[in-house]
């Protein structure tokens, strides 16, 4: 009787040694080429002009406006999509009610619209050739190339992120244990935050931080609505832009740099909260499924 | 095709699933491999397909050492226990799997011809065209052994291949399953945890026990003589009474039944509750009636002894006796074994 | 259907209805009324002009080549990443999703930076004559890093949830590896790698950041679509835009459509008699 130290287990298809070796080269290769190589490079061209003009360009007035705007963009068009994410979540995974399919295809709209049709789209609501605009202009109120219009905009590109990771975790959840709340007498808001939420946590954040990420990083959209106005209405990917086509290339990978950070910092956060679980619920017709 | 089974060991990192199990399986044979989950009755089985290698010992094929042959060329039909049928293709598709990626090359007509034999051995005639999705638990289950039986296996392995059903489709198709093993007399192994299943079934049941076999024969040899209390219990309702052997003689709270082969000391009474009897006076092992449970074939009684172990016993339908009636229960027979 | 027993109906579907419709509704039917009060004739005029016309045909072919590419490239990934077991597997795993952190323009402007003549990979291949940075080549280029997560990340959860008896069956029915991977595997895989190449597609025609600065924008040659939109806002020309932004946003219109047919006929096999 002889004993083994791994015990062999049955090959299965693409295990053979050629063949998965030769595979995860090519991968390997390409992944490296296709994606870590646009991550490295901006590190290499931000300080390419040395420590100065790096440090020098972060701290430029427009720069530090830049950044600030981008973060209010954020700080105001996360929550409000968040909100909005989980009531659609709700009325969606608690309720029946005629029309939920169209609803579904209308939230996940945004993903498929050309963000510079979005941009497009809100000049002819608020801009001046606008639905509203000449309204809105008459009353000094100014919405496009403004903070406003890039808000809202920004909103409309990440309309369906929070929804999408919640929709189908509470669908896969059911509605029994909100049932037993409310059976038991707990009002509306009581059943949601000390029952609904707690199931909901992990993958509410993780619909907040993709959000967040495409806010602050939105580009085609922003720039129809906010009119470029350096100093005023430029979030940092437009101010990218700007010092990219002034010949300021070290500059702009400066400036680059700190989006590509938040970037690490989200897939890093991602990492973290799809371990806790987020992120993995499958869509219901799993086509992977034993018919059985 | 005979199978032989020779210390065969099977060890999942530090667990070691089956230990030195040998075992032969006749040419045409039907055998159940039976025991509890963990017990490695599914791995033996998965060693014998080649869908697991064994870390030690050798199985045999006829002559031929199949123990490294991969599963492809081994030539068995493989029922898994959720069937495994693919999902995306039709009844008719799955069935004609084997046949298509086979080395040997059929024409379109001829594996058209064997689906249409395969589904009408199995009564699936014209379900051809369904999915899956489409189709009774059942009848998946007769897909998946149409399917397996479609490359003319050498050998057919079955892994609890009534697990997932309800008890009445169970039944009707454990017999079938019987009629259609008489007609192609095709060497089969199947494993499952339900005993009863096992008995009705298999020609000879192998019973087993973290790894090892405890236990093999008809199901004639292992219900007359269990050789351990784990059988005793394991093939249905037992009773247990603690018993004292002296001078071969089992002594229980006052009742006396000869016994042989057991040294003196403490042991253990098995009886079951048909071994069981009651009478208003002794001799016997007094005792009092806690319940009464009414069945279609019988009267289900539970009584207390007077040491207060409570025991099973199964009455005629007429017997009249309710709770709270003291007597005597009586032993028709039992098994003891040395504690 | 069910009886409503829980609260907050009214509220949560009040406020999904008024931002869907303030937020997704109303700006694109004011696009699509805006291109509409055009009339058929100046519409027709606009959207197929020939610098129209040549900004289909560019934005079309590369991302038909991008899509394809990562049709490949992203099964390859993700059989890679669900398959095997090697270092750095969850690194890997986890910088998938760099194309969809980076912000586009981030995007843009590294691609460029690699891929001009002087760039690293741009010097190399300039030195075979092949020119990438400012060709349509560069556009495609740009796309494939932008939609290459959509096919991993669709395909990845399928194949990992592939029933091992599945291939077990197949394998002991005698199937090699080749033919179980054609007739079971890839059959599987298609509804998801269907809904990934799709999601790819619409992407890449709609794709604005990262191509803009990589792509030369020459009219008739290299302008995509989404830049001739924003050029025609630029002139002021505001019916213009909205014409071709209603071209763009119909075929993303109708991508959805097909891809929805094509998925469920697909997993037809899954539906009940």
């Amino acid at each position: 009787m002889s004993f083994k130290k791994t015990a062999r287990t049955l090959p299965r298809v693409g295990d053979g040694p050629f063949f998965r070796r030769a595979l995860i080269g090519i991968v390997l290769t390409l992944g490296a080429l296709l994606i870590l190589a646009p991550l490295l490079i901006i590190g290499v061209e931000a300080f390419s002009k040395g420590w100065q003009v790096y440090r020098d360009t972060i701290l430029h007035p427009d720069t530090r406006h830049a950044i600030m705007l981008t973060v209010l963009a954020a700080l105001i068009a996360v929550p409000v999509n968040t909100a909005f994410g989980v009531a659609a979540a709700w009325a969606i995974t608690k309720f029946d009610f005629r029309g939920k399919g169209f609803l579904l295809v209308v939230i996940e709209i945004p993903f498929s619209v050309s963000p510079i049709v979005a941009g497009v789209a809100y000049l002819f609501v608020y801009g001046l050739q606008g639905l509203f605009g000449p309204t809105l202009d008459a009353y000094g109120i100014k919405i496009l190339f403004a903070i406003p219009g890039i808000i809202l905009a920004s909103m409309f590109v990440t309309a369906p992120f929070v929804a999408r990771e919640l929709i189908p975790l509470m669908q896969a959840q059911g509605r029994d244990l909100e049932e037993a709340a409310t059976s038991l007498g707990a009002s509306g808001w009581r059943t949601f935050f000390s029952v609904t939420l707690p199931n909901i946590k992990w993958a509410l954040l993780y619909g907040v931080v993709l959000c967040n990420a495409r806010v602050m990083g939105e580009f085609g959209a922003v720039s129809v609505v906010s009119g470029n106005i350096r100093g005023q209405t430029n979030t940092l990917p437009l101010h990218i832009e700007l010092l990219y086509h002034d010949y300021q290339a070290a500059g702009a990978f400066a400036s680059a740099s700190i989006l590509a950070l938040i970037a690490v910092f989200t897939i890093i956060a991602k990492v973290a909260l799809e371990r806790q679980g987020a992120g993995r619920v499958r869509p219901a017709a799993n086509p992977a499924e034993n018919a059985s | 095709m005979k199978i032989r089974l020779d210390h065969v060991v099977k060890t999942f990192q530090t667990f070691r699933a089956v230990k030195d199990v040998s075992l032969e399986i006749e040419s045409g044979e039907l055998v159940a491999l039976l025991g509890p989950s963990g017990s490695g009755k599914t791995t033996i089985l998965r060693m014998v397909a080649g869908l697991e290698f064994a870390d030690g010992g050798h199985i045999y094929f006829g002559d031929q050492d199949a123990t490294d042959i991969p599963v492809r060329d081994r030539g068995v039909g493989f029922v898994f226990q959720h069937y495994a049928l693919f999902p995306h293709m039709t009844v008719a598709q799955n069935i004609a799997f084997g046949m298509e990626v086979s080395k040997v090359k059929r024409d379109k007509a001829a594996i058209q011809t064997r689906v249409a034999e395969l589904l009408h051995l199995v009564r699936l005639e014209g379900l051809g065209e369904r999915f899956p999705a489409q189709i009774s638990g059942g009848q998946r289950q007769r897909v998946a052994l149409a399917r397996a039986l479609a490359v003319d296996p050498k050998v057919l392995l079955l892994d609890e291949p009534f697990g997932a059903l309800d008890a009445n489709v169970r039944r009707e198709l454990r017999r079938w399953l019987r009629e259609i093993h008489t007609k192609l007399g095709i060497t089969t192994l199947f494993v499952t945890h339900d005993q009863e299943e096992a008995l009705d079934l298999a020609d000879r049941v192998v019973i087993l026990k973290d790894g090892h076999i405890v236990q093999q024969g008809t199901p004639e040899e292992v219900c007359r003589e269990p050789k351990s209390a784990f059988v005793m219990k394991f093939l249905g309702d037992a009773n247990m009474l603690p018993a004292e052997v002296r001078d071969g003689r089992a002594h229980v709270d006052g009742a006396v039944i000869e016994v042989s082969g057991i040294a003196d000391g403490k042991a253990e009474l098995y009886a079951r509750p048909v071994d069981l009897d009651w009478a208003a006076s002794g001799p016997g092992i007094p005792a009092s009636i806690a319940r009464v449970m009414d069945r279609p074939g019988g009267r289900r009684v539970i009584a207390t002894t007077g040491s207060g172990v409570p025991l099973e016993l199964d009455l005629e339908p007429e017997r009249a006796v309710k709770a709270g009636d003291t007597g005597y229960v009586t032993l028709r027979r039992a098994t003891v074994f040395a504690a | 259907m069910r009886r409503n027993v829980l609260p907050g109906l009214r509220l949560s579907l009040g406020v999904t209805l008024l931002y869907v419709s303030l937020i997704v509704v109303l700006p694109l039917a004011a696009l699509v009324f805006k291109a509409a009060s055009l009339g058929p004739q100046d519409y027709w005029q606009i959207v197929t002009s020939s610098r129209a016309l040549a900004s289909y045909r560019v934005t079309v072919l590369a991302a038909l080549g991008a899509t394809l590419f990562n049709l490949f490239f992203g099964l390859a990934l993700a059989w890679v990443l669900v398959r095997y077991r090697f270092p750095g597997r969850r690194i890997v795993d986890a910088m998938v999703d760099l194309p969809f952190a980076l912000p586009t323009a981030v995007a843009g402007i590294s691609l460029t930076a690699l891929f001009t003549t002087n760039g690293v990979f741009g010097s190399i291949l300039d030195s075979y004559g092949i020119k990438v940075a400012y060709t349509p080549l560069g556009i495609m280029i740009a796309m494939c890093f932008t939609s290459l997560p959509f096919i991993v990340r669709t395909v990845q959860p399928v194949l990992e949830d592939l029933d091992p008896a599945l291939e077990e069956a197949a394998q002991s029915l005698g199937g090699s590896d080749f033919a179980i991977f054609r007739k079971v595997i890839l059959p599987l895989l298609t509804p998801a790698l269907l809904a990934g190449v799709s999601l790819s597609f619409a992407r890449s025609l709609g794709e604005f950041g990262a191509i803009i600065f990589i792509a030369g924008n020459q009219p008739m040659s290299t302008e995509i679509t989404a830049l001739l939109i924003f050029i025609r806002l630029e002139e002021y020309d505001y019916q213009a835009a909205a014409a071709i932004a209603s071209v763009l946003l119909l075929t993303a219109f109708l991508m959805l459509a097909v891809t929805n047919w094509l998925q469920a006929r697909a997993l037809r096999y899954t539906r009940r008699s």
